[in-house]
């Protein structure tokens, strides 16, 4: 299609520059540069938590020592080792499995219920849920501190209280991504189900659930990746230094002194993410085999 | 759920508007709106208003700064993948959501090992003599901040820039094309008033979250010369007996961000309903 345009372009560095046919070389290195400045960071920082020597800065040389610790080196600050990482670590994946098979079910509920709402209910709950989504976290974490603090004293701070709030600020995931798909779903398919003889309940149960499943999936992947890094509003409520998960606990290295074992605990999150992110795509393909699209409808989720 | 959402949000009003105990120094909120006073609010507004206006117009400064270069960048590679991805569309997508899967925390801290004195940033700059000793990047630098905060909050607005691009019809830019216009007028006559919206949108998402952020600042500056107001905020937390003041700099910060997030919440409902 370049032969109709005139003058040859191309052939001095201004034609190439001006011919409206080339291809975006500026946009592609752009986005190659941010690419790599996004992600190389990370690699490195992945990378000196192997590390051999106790600099966090720079490469010494391949160990496991900050992971496993090491019997003739300082094994008390490796990640499995150190009592008080290793403390932190389960706190991690305690709160955040357990905020993840909570706060799903409640917002696949949810989500269905606001849509068989009348009256000016469903708005409402909308609205909170977008609320939630958009406010600052810190405002989240400082109101739910004092709520616990001065109002809810039953619950203690701690586990019980991070628990709550982490339920409650995830809870719009779920709610957000289900109600998306199912407004694209339609209701046509539930109507079937009930002219076909369901009732209300079984249409629910096996026609709606099945269509949303894959929007389940991605709302619990997307609850713990957003769980296990969280540590605003989980420093808040953390009693002591004993219910402080591994967020919280390299959010305070990184103030002080760093050691590549706080990179093996940055790494360690990471890893668990996406294990689990693993998981929930193993089981999305397996749920949508034979539907096209499928991929790119897992990444329509996010956007 | 209610309960949980609405209930803390009455209990920073109550405190805001509440007493303090006059032995403990602990906050005592006070419940019944007839009760209330005044003093705290007015306090902190003395202080909002004087003392803390030099880190109120910081705060605006930089995120007014980080957004616009977030945009900049963000707009620029979501434009690329969205129009120009190809069949390596789906590897682009991949890497542009890794971010969210990766620990803000992991990513700044990577950022904090990079730019330390002896940290590979400075090694590559005096490697290549653009400096003749290392710059202490951590200690306060502004430049250091705003980076940061882009290098934060980017992905945000890269994918829902992303989603809106790829859908827009690209017969539509072929018929301008076809029209006579060359790429850059077809961009600013026809891209550019489409994506409106989605400009909008992903400009308040991502500056929202950058007025309560403390922990970017703290990691890769933690000096008062860069204090933002989320550093006042989170410092009204950790002193003791400041409760009052913690909850009035909460009141302020969402009475300020309120139209923002009411635009963002329509917005979305809009989009929702148009499905």
């Amino acid at each position: 299609m370049s032969e109709t345009v005139s003058e040859r372009p191309g052939r001095t560095p201004l034609g190439w520059w001006r011919n409206p046919w080339r291809r975006p070389y500026v946009l592609a290195a752009v986005t190659w540069m941010y690419l790599a400045w996004s992600l190389l960071p990370v690699l490195i920082a992945v990378g000196i938590s192997f590390n051999s020597g106790r600099s966090n800065a720079v490469w010494q040389g391949f160990s496991m020592q900050w992971w496993w610790g090491h019997p003739k080196t300082d094994p008390s600050g490796a990640l499995f080792v150190s009592p008080e990482l290793h403390a932190a670590l389960i706190q991690s994946l305690r709160l955040s499995f357990l905020t993840m098979f909570i706060a799903v079910p409640i917002g696949v509920a949810f989500a269905i219920g606001i849509s068989r709402w009348r009256g000016p209910a469903p708005a409402g709950a909308n609205f909170l849920m977008l609320f939630s989504f958009v406010v600052p976290e810190i405002v989240i974490g400082i109101s739910m501190f004092l709520f616990f603090t001065y109002l809810l004293k039953v619950v203690p701070l701690g586990t019980g209280a991070q628990l709550l709030s982490l339920v409650t600020y995830q809870v719009s995931y779920p709610v957000i991504i289900v109600r998306a798909r199912m407004l694209s779903i339609g209701k046509e398919y539930e109507e079937a189900a009930t002219d076909l003889g369901a009732s209300p309940t079984q249409a629910i149960r096996r026609v709606l659930l099945p269509l949303l499943y894959p929007a389940i999936l991605v709302s619990y992947v997307l609850v713990f990746a957003d769980t296990i890094d969280d540590f605003i509003t989980v420093r808040y409520l953390s009693a002591s230094g004993t219910t402080e998960p591994l967020s919280v606990k390299i959010y305070n290295f990184s103030r002080g002194t760093l050691t590549p074992a706080i990179n093996a605990a940055a790494t360690f999150l990471l890893f668990s993410t996406l294990a689990v992110a693993a998981v929930g795509i193993f089981l999305y393909r397996r749920i949508t085999r034979g539907q096209q699209g499928r991929t790119e409808d897992m990444a329509g989720h996010l956007t | 759920m209610l309960v949980l959402f609405v209930l803390p949000f009455y209990v920073v009003v109550s405190i805001a508007f509440g007493t303090v105990d006059p032995i403990f120094q602990s906050p005592l909120p006070v419940y019944e709106p007839w009760w209330w006073t005044k003093r705290y609010l007015l306090q902190e507004w003395h202080f909002a208003t004087g003392e803390f206006r030099v880190v109120e117009l910081r705060t605006i400064v930089y995120v007014v700064l980080a957004t616009a270069i977030c945009l900049v960048i963000a707009y620029a590679v979501a434009y690329y993948v969205a129009r120009y991805g190809g069949k390596r569309k789906g590897l682009f997508l991949a890497l542009l959501i890794a971010p969210f899967f990766i620990s803000y925390l992991m990513r700044m801290l990577s950022w904090v090992e990079l730019l330390q004195q002896d940290g590979y940033v400075n090694k590559v700059l005096t490697f290549l003599h653009l400096t003749p000793h290392p710059i202490n990047w951590l200690a306060g630098v502004p430049f250091t901040v705003v980076v940061g905060l882009v290098y934060g909050y980017i992905p945000y607005m890269i994918l829902p820039l992303y989603g809106f691009l790829d859908r827009i019809d690209q017969k539509q830019l072929e018929a301008a094309r076809d029209l006579g216009a060359n790429p850059f007028r077809t961009f600013v006559r026809v891209t550019l008033p489409l994506s409106k919206p989605a400009i909008l949108a992903s400009l308040v998402i991502v500056a929202l979250p950058m007025f309560g952020d403390y922990y970017t600042n703290n990691l890769l500056s933690g000096s008062p010369k860069t204090t933002m107001y989320g550093n006042l905020l989170d410092n009204s937390m950790e002193a003791t007996g400041q409760g009052p003041q913690a909850a009035v700099l909460v009141l302020f910060l969402v009475a300020f961000l309120m139209i923002p997030m009411l635009y963002y919440i329509r917005e979305t409902a809009k989009a929702q309903r148009n499905q």
